[in-house]
This record gives C-alpha cells, sequence and structure tokens, in this order.
C-alpha cells in the first residue's frame, strides 16, 4: 500500500474505511448515553443489554437472525445502487411492492406445490420491486431528475397502494381486518430450525448478497458498475453506456428491496399488513452506509441493527427503558456515520485530485460520485 | 528590495522526508529561497517536486524535516498555517468551486465572517485581474471556462491572497506564449517587492527566463542548485541522468497531398455554456500519415471540437466521418469501435482515478477480458505489465491512477489509446505537465503513429510543440477557423497575431 492515512493527497473512497465506523459506533454511544440517563438507567448496562444480551441464548441469538433478514435484503439493495451512483431512496416502496406481489401469488397459488409456489413469489416480488424502480430510474437518465427526491416520494405512495388494497378489494373476508387473506401453507417459507422464528428468507438474504458480491467483485458487468459510480464521466468516455448501468443498478436493487418483502410475507407475517415494514427500507440505507457499500459490510452492519433491535426490545423489559431507544440508537449512528463521512470529505468540489480552497482542512476527499448521500 | 546577503532565506526547507508506503517521494530534501529571487525546482514526472512544495503548503505532511520562513521554524499544519505564515500555492490541479462564478470563487479564498459581499467580491475581483494583468471574466461560471482559463483564476486567486512566497506548480503549462509573458511580467514586478517565488515547470527555456537559481530533484533527491542562466542540455541531463536529443518531424519529411482525407469534419457547429456556439462551421481533413495541428489560445472552441471527436458531446450541425464511416454524433463506444483514438486535455476526466492502472488500461475493452463471465485479472495485469514496461509508466499494476504523478497519468491515458493501433488519433495538450523525457517519448510516438499512416488531430496551445510536428496547421479564434498554413510556411508572429483573433489569412 502507497497510501497513508494522515495526509491523503489522494484519499482512497470515502466508504471504505472501517475504522471510521467503529469510530461512529463509539461516538453514538456516548451522545446515546444521554437519552438512556433520562430514562433513568445506567448507559453501560443499556448497552450491554443492546449488544452482548442477545448474542447469550440461542432463542435471542436466532431472532438477531430473523431481525437482520429484511435488512441484509435492503442493505444490499441500497449497497448495489450508491455504488453505481444511483441514490436509491425507494427500498421502501420497493419492499412493499415486493410484499404486495407475495401476497397476491401466495393467496392465488392455492394447492400448488412449494417447489413451484416459492419461485413463483420471489420472482413476482423482484419483478414488483423492480418495476416500482423503474420510474424514477428513467427520469434520472431521459430527463436528469434528481432519484433521490423521486424514488423518496413514491415510498408513501406504495404504502397508500398497500392500505387501498387492504381496506378494500384484499380486506380479510373473515375477520373484517385490514389484512390481506393468509397466503397458502404451501407458499409459507419453511422455518429453518425448529420452533423458531428463523425462516428461508435468512438464507435467501445471504444467497442474494454472495451473488451481488460476485458479480460486482468479479464479472465486468460489475467493475463496469464501480466506474461508472466512482467516476461517470471517466466510465462514458471509455465507452460504458452509464445510463444503462444506472439503469440495471436501479432494477436490481428494486427487485433486491422486493425480495425483502417477500421474506417477510412468506416468512414472518403469512400475510400482507399494513405494519410489514417498519421502515425496513430506510434502515436498509443505515446498513449500506455502515457496512460502508460492500456486501461483507452489508452483513456485519445488519447482523449488528439485527443484534441492537432485539437487544432493546430486551432491554425494555429487564431495564424499564423505552424499546423505542433502540431506533434512536439506529437514527445517531446513520448520522454519526454520514458526518464523519462528510467531514472527511472535506469541502473539495471537484471529483479529481483537488486540493481543498486554501485556508480549509488538509484532510480532503473527493466525492464518490456527483451529489452524495448527504 | 531583493534579498539582503546574509539575511536568512523567506522560504526555507530542511531535510524534508516523505514516504508512501515504500516509495520515498522525498529523501532529506533541502530547499531555500530568499526574497525578490525565482527559484525553479526541475524534476522528471514523479520526482517528487509536487509533493515537496505540498509539504511546504500543508497539504501533506512530512515524515521528518522542518520548514523555516524568515529563519524561524513555523508549524505548517494546514493551508490556513501555511498562508498566515505568507505562503500561496497554485497547485497543480484546481481548487476552484466549480459552480461560482469567479469573483465568488476569489471571495472564497479570503471570505471570513459569514456574510459574502458580491459587489464587493466582484470588484475585487476586476481590480486584481486588472492589477496583475491577468484577463478573466469576473462572471463566468468557474465551470464553463477552459482547463486555461480555470488556471489563470488559480493564479489570481492566490496573488489576490497578498502572499510573500508565492509556489506555482506548472502554472504555465496552460497558458499561451503571450499569457505566460504577461505572468511573467507580473511576476518580474513583484518580484521586486520582494515577492519570493518557487516555480515548478518543465519548459526548460521558460525555467531559464526567470530563474534566478535552479533546483533539481531525481526520484527525491536534490541533484544539486546551479544559477538560472545554465543551458538547457546541461539541465536536461540533471534531470534525466543523460543528455537528450530533441523529436520532431523529419525535415522534408513529404507530406502526403492528393491521398482522401481519412478524418473528415464539415460544417461543424457545437453549442457552448450560453447557448452561443463554442465551434461554428469548421470543416476539415486530416489525411493518413499527416499531423494536423490546431493553434489557439484555449477557450477558442478546441474543448468542444475534442469533446466531439471523443463521443462526448453531440454536435448541432455538420458532420464527422473516417473513412466511409459516418460518425456524426457518435458515443464513446462508436469511436473507439472505429479506432479513433481519444486523448482529451484533462486526463483525469478521461480516466477513473479510483481504480487501478491495470483496471484503467482494459476499461475501454473489458470484454476482451474475461474468461467464462469472470474478469480476468491474470490477463489483466499481463497487460498492464506489459503496457507499464512499454510506456514506461513509473507505476505497479495495483496502484490507483489517482496516486499517480501527472505526468504518469498522461502516459496511462497514451498508452490505452496506443496499444489499440489507432487509425485516427485526436489529442490535445499530449504534453502537457509532461518532462523532457516523457515529452520526447510522446512526441516520438505520435511521429510513429503518423508513420504508420494514421491521421493525427493535435490541438495544443504549445507553439514549439505545433510547429516541431504539424505538417500543416490551423489557427481557431472563437470557435473559426481564421487562418490555415503548411508547418514549413508558418511563421510565430503570424500564428500569433491570428491567435489573438487580430488578422485573417488573405
Ligand atoms: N498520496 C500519494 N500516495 C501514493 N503515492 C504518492 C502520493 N502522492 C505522490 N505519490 C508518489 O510520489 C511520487 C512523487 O510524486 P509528485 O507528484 O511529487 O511528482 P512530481 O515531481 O510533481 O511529478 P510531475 O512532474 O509528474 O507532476 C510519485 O511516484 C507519486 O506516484
Ligand atoms: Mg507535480
Amino acid at each position: 500500500m502507497r497510501l497513508s492515512s494522515i495526509s491523503t493527497r489522494y484519499p482512497v473512497s470515502p466508504w471504505s474505511t472501517p475504522a471510521l465506523v467503529l469510530f461512529a459506533i463509539a461516538i453514538t454511544f456516548v451522545i446515546t448515553a444521554g437519552p438512556i440517563l433520562l430514562a433513568g438507567a445506567n448507559p453501560i448496562a443499556a448497552y450491554a443489554e443492546f449488544v452482548v444480551i442477545p448474542l447469550t441464548s440461542q432463542f435471542t441469538l436466532l431472532e438477531v437472525l430473523v431481525s437482520a433478514t429484511p435488512i441484509l435484503f435492503t442493505g444490499a439493495a441500497v449497497a448495489i445502487a450508491f455504488r453505481a451512483g444511483y441514490w436509491n431512496i425507494g427500498a421502501e416502496g420497493q419492499l412493499l411492492l415486493g410484499a404486495i406481489a407475495a401476497a397476491g401469488v401466495g393467496t392465488t397459488v392455492g394447492d400448488l406445490p412449494g417447489i413451484v409456489a416459492l419461485p413463483a413469489m420471489l420472482l413476482g416480488g423482484a419483478i414488483a420491486g423492480a418495476a416500482w424502480a423503474l420510474l424514477p430510474a428513467l427520469l434520472r437518465v431521459r430527463f436528469g431528475i434528481d432519484e433521490v427526491v423521486t424514488t423518496l416520494l413514491l415510498n408513501p405512495v406504495a404504502l397508500l397502494l398497500v392500505n387501498g388494497l387492504l381496506h378494500g378489494p384484499w380486506r380479510d373476508p373473515v375477520t373484517g381486518f385490514p389484512e390481506s387473506p393468509r397466503i397458502a401453507a404451501s407458499a409459507e417459507f419453511p422455518a429453518l430450525i425448529d420452533r423458531s422464528r428463523l425462516h428461508l428468507g435468512f438464507v435467501i438474504a445471504l444467497v442474494v448478497i454472495a451473488t451481488a458480491w460476485y458479480v460486482i467483485a468479479r464479472t465486468p458487468a460489475g467493475l463496469r458498475l464501480r466506474a461508472a459510480g466512482l467516476s461517470p464521466h471517466g466510465a462514458r468516455f471509455a465507452g460504458i453506456n452509464v445510463s444503462r448501468t444506472l439503469i440495471v443498478a436501479a432494477l436490481a436493487s428494486g427487485a433486491i428491496a422486493g425480495l425483502a418483502g417477500v421474506s417477510e410475507v412468506a416468512g414472518i407475517q403469512h400475510r400482507l399488513t399494513s405494519g410489514l415494514s417498519p421502515g425496513y427500507g430506510y434502515t436498509g440505507i443505515v446498513v449500506a452506509t455502515l457496512g460502508t457499500l460492500t456486501m461483507g459490510g452489508v452483513v456485519l452492519a445488519a447482523l449488528f441493527l439485527g443484534d441492537l433491535t432485539v437487544g432493546a426490545s430486551t432491554a425494555a423489559r429487564s431495564l424499564g427503558i423505552p424499546s423505542q431507544l433502540g431506533a434512536v440508537v439506529q437514527g445517531v449512528l446513520l448520522l454519526t456515520v454520514v458526518a464523519l463521512l462528510t467531514l472527511r470529505r472535506g469541502n473539495s468540489s471537484r471529483p479529481v485530485d483537488a486540493g481543498p480552497p486554501a485556508g480549509e482542512s488538509a484532510e480532503h476527499e473527493p466525492a464518490p460520485t456527483e451529489g452524495a448521500v448527504t | 528590495m531583493a534579498g539582503v546577503p546574509g539575511s536568512a532565506p523567506a522560504l526555507e526547507l530542511r531535510g524534508i522526508t516523505k514516504r508512501f508506503g515504500d516509495l520515498v517521494a522525498n529523501r532529506s530534501v533541502d530547499f531555500d529561497v530568499v526574497g525578490g529571487e525565482v527559484h525553479a525546482l526541475l524534476g522528471e514526472n514523479g520526482a517528487g517536486k509536487t509533493t515537496v512544495m505540498r509539504i511546504a503548503y500543508g497539504l501533506t505532511h512530512p515524515d521528518a524535516g522542518s520548514v523555516l520562513v524568515e529563519g524561524h521554524e513555523v508549524a505548517i499544519r494546514s493551508p490556513r498555517d501555511a498562508i498566515a505564515a505568507g505562503i500561496g500555492m497554485v497547485t497543480q490541479h484546481f481548487s476552484l468551486v466549480g459552480p461560482m462564478s469567479v469573483a465568488e470563487n476569489l471571495a472564497l479564498g479570503r471570505a471570513s465572517g459569514l456574510r459574502l459581499d458580491l459587489d464587493a467580491a466582484r470588484r475585487r475581483a476586476v481590480h486584481a485581474a486588472e492589477r496583475f494583468g491577468i484577463r478573466v471574466d469576473p462572471d463566468a461560471r468557474v465551470a464553463d471556462l477552459s482547463v486555461g482559463e480555470q488556471q489563470r483564476v488559480e493564479i489570481l486567486k492566490a496573488l489576490a491572497r497578498d502572499c510573500r512566497i508565492l509556489i506555482l506548480d506548472e502554472p504555465t503549462a496552460v497558458l499561451v506564449p503571450a499569457e505566460i509573458e504577461a505572468l511573467f511580467a507580473t511576476l518580474r514586478s513583484l518580484l521586486e517587492e520582494g515577492l519570493s517565488v518557487v516555480f515548478i515547470s518543465h519548459k526548460l527555456g521558460e525555467v531559464r527566463a526567470i530563474s534566478n537559481r535552479v533546483s533539481v530533484l531525481r526520484q527525491g533527491q536534490m541533484i544539486g542548485t546551479v544559477a538560472g542562466s545554465t543551458d538547457e542540455r546541461e539541465l536536461a541531463r540533471m534531470m534525466v541522468g543523460r543528455p537528450m536529443l530533441g523529436v520532431e518531424r523529419s525535415a522534408g519529411a513529404p507530406a502526403p497531398s492528393e491521398a482522401e482525407p481519412v478524418l473528415r469534419i464539415r460544417d461543424l457547429r457545437v453549442d457552448g455554456a450560453h447557448g452561443r456556439p463554442s465551434v461554428e462551421d469548421v470543416s476539415l481533413g486530416v489525411r493518413g500519415g499527416e499531423i494536423l495541428g490546431v493553434a489557439g489560445v484555449s477557450g477558442n472552441g478546441q474543448t468542444e471540437l475534442m469533446a466531439v471527436l471523443s463521443g462526448m458531446r453531440r454536435p448541432v450541425a455538420g458532420t464527422v466521418s473516417v473513412g466511409d464511416l459516418d460518425l456524426t454524433g457518435a458515443d464513446p463506444r462508436q469511436m473507439t469501435a472505429a479506432r479513433v483514438g481519444r486523448i482529451p486535455e484533462d486526463r483525469h476526466a478521461s480516466l477513473i482515478p479510483d481504480l487501478s492502472v491495470a483496471y484503467n488500461l482494459v476499461m475501454e475493452r473489458l470484454d476482451d477480458f474475461r474468461h467464462s463471465g469472470r474478469i480476468d485479472e491474470r490477463a489483466i495485469r499481463a497487460h498492464a505489465d506489459e503496457l507499464i514496461a512499454r510506456f514506461d509508466i513509473r507505476a505497479s499494476p495495483d496502484d490507483r491512477v489517482a496516486a499517480l504523478s501527472g505526468g504518469n497519468i498522461q502516459k496511462v491515458l497514451l498508452a490505452r489509446v496506443l496499444s489499440r493501433d489507432p487509425r485516427v488519433l485526436v489529442v490535445s495538450q499530449p504534453t502537457r505537465g509532461l518532462d523532457v523525457g516523457a515529452t520526447e517519448y510522446v512526441r516520438s510516438q505520435l511521429l510513429a503513429r503518423r508513420a504508420d499512416g494514421a491521421a493525427v488531430l493535435l490541438v495544443s496551445e504549445d507553439l514549439d510543440e505545433l510547429l516541431a510536428l504539424a505538417d500543416r496547421l490551423i489557427v481557431l479564434y472563437e470557435g473559426r477557423i481564421v487562418g490555415e498554413m503548411s508547418a514549413q510556411e508558418a511563421d510565430r508572429e503570424q500564428l500569433g497575431m491570428l491567435m489573438a483573433g487580430r488578422g485573417r489569412n488573405p
């Protein structure tokens, strides 16, 4: 390595620093100590409860994996898009579309065996998620309309769609609740371990992530995607079709987010409900960012956040603090990571070897592409 | 008041050592400049010139050594400290804010407090431009300026900050002769007021014209300091360690006259930033085995012409063809497929700086380097090793392009293009920022392409380069061709007039 860490004239990509993430985690614990004290608990005990306790029994350990499953999908979905320089903030909506498709297929497959029903559901969910991601991608490459805004705006629209279905045609005819009928038994994801909630979705998520890693790291298409994300102009100059790369990345991202919806319907809820996702799509952004946009990082970050989620709910019981503190920790974590990335990137305006404007900090980063997440 | 003999130098660097991993960019370098002096720093690409001066300006931190200003050691942790100590630097690459105007950029360097008084900033910009004799439009958006114009803003920004020690890292690389003269005149008057200048350049003639002393770095080590009047051969020998020859189109080589042009442009029009055309009614043809030189001050349509020929921009009107192939509005892939080799002026933007040298070398033809669906890493490496050796790139295949010195980045792009045997070569400022050895090499490569029958379109602001290489010349002014002549009958003065927009070819 010919890169020094103190004086980075040509710094590495701002996403690739695990040390920074660990630092952000430390800062987060310090910051969130305040609210925990206010809630009347000892912060050290609370962190032990958040992070360590869930890992100490088989039941909670499996729950950690269950919590990690949807955000493994959405984290990978977001990371793929971001690597290509496509800022997909719409994983939440894409997930909901995947869930709608899964419920639609799952309630109609009836007597078909699982070997047909499950692939049909996965395919349907992926297509629905990708379809939901298509419009913003087209608007971006055709008209240059910022996908951050469009993908974000489509999220509440997707939720309206879910609620519309649940209060209308899909309302459970038996109970009258705004929930879809239960999907066919053959369409349910089998449990991986008896009497646990851990389901097939977890394995599918790992397979998807391994595949994504292989494509990005090992194939020409993946190299093109990285090139387009790192330097759109240079990529275009080299003959790479950057628009097409962005669209493909957006569709892949949407499809994987859609699978998250399938996984929740088929593995956990077994029907479409409006509370299906407590923001897994948004958490995916946290996971991708914490994971420095690498697939290995996504796995670690998803497991860590799964751990926190389970820890926050057990802490709520054992320490009597609000379980929302888990969400607070996650939120603060995202903000500190983004803040650190931005700080380190400094004020450089040109993406290539721009010295910082005089009088500014010596540490600077070129933006990963035009328009960072911040 | 020139430097008083015996008094402390304005700026002194002592024992500067800087390592990047295994690479020693500076090995115990000593350097000083006294008041009222220009001290030039020479060296091959990658010799460590930029690195040592970035240390003086606080952009990089040394592993060992100290910086003294007026005899006192100063701790320089950031450019802020350097500016406070009276040191200013114009970096090799720019640090301007693209979407802002020139005046705003100048104001940024000195802004204090929260409010930015734009009218005052604009007045100051106009005033500074006048005082230092540097022509810029204060209201222009920096992103719309050509590289040359941006460089002008950079120089102005440093000068406007009232520094006493000015470090210029290849400032003239993007200026035309008249502007270089103007800059030198400015510097001379500032020198009389006691300014000290560190001048990094690869152009030996310039170095001799302005410098009191010249120091030479080779592979991070200080080779020696000689008087500014030392002759060019000697300077080149110090830099490279061997004598240089100089490359020229062999005199009297017959320009192929009857043959049909290979590259043909007809009535080309390209729109510029503000809707007014930046290229208008340009028609030209380049035959195989011919180098057509395009002279002109940067910002007169060269960038747009190159963008069209690179496939990065669609013309509004006109046609571009290579042989029988219509390439009007072709994209980069179609251009490469037609064996058009493209080397635009902005190399960073033409590569992917965050990826490795090896990947960048194959980026145009990834599909040739796949093996059962995967990237064939081994073949890519072998390919990189071969080109690195052939083009003498001072880097290893895994280095990120962004970490290379300016000259080596240029060589990466050059290697990528030339290794594909282009039939047409469009090049802009191919030797800008290259050291004498590399310049010689690149020029010989262009001539070799010409000898192989390629049609070469060479855009350059360097008249010496054009006169040494081109068979024919055209002059661009405000987007139009204002003159055309064969290289033999070209004379500098007339070219200069045409480039400045005065007089037309009868
Ligand atoms: N941040 C960095 N990381 C790794 N290597 C670096 C870094 N900065 C510079 N180098 C290396 O240090 C050496 C000296 O580079 P430097 O930019 O100082 O050369 P230079 O003399 O200015 O060359 P040029 O004339 O091409 O601009 C080069 O080999 C370069 O690749
Ligand atoms: Mg340099």
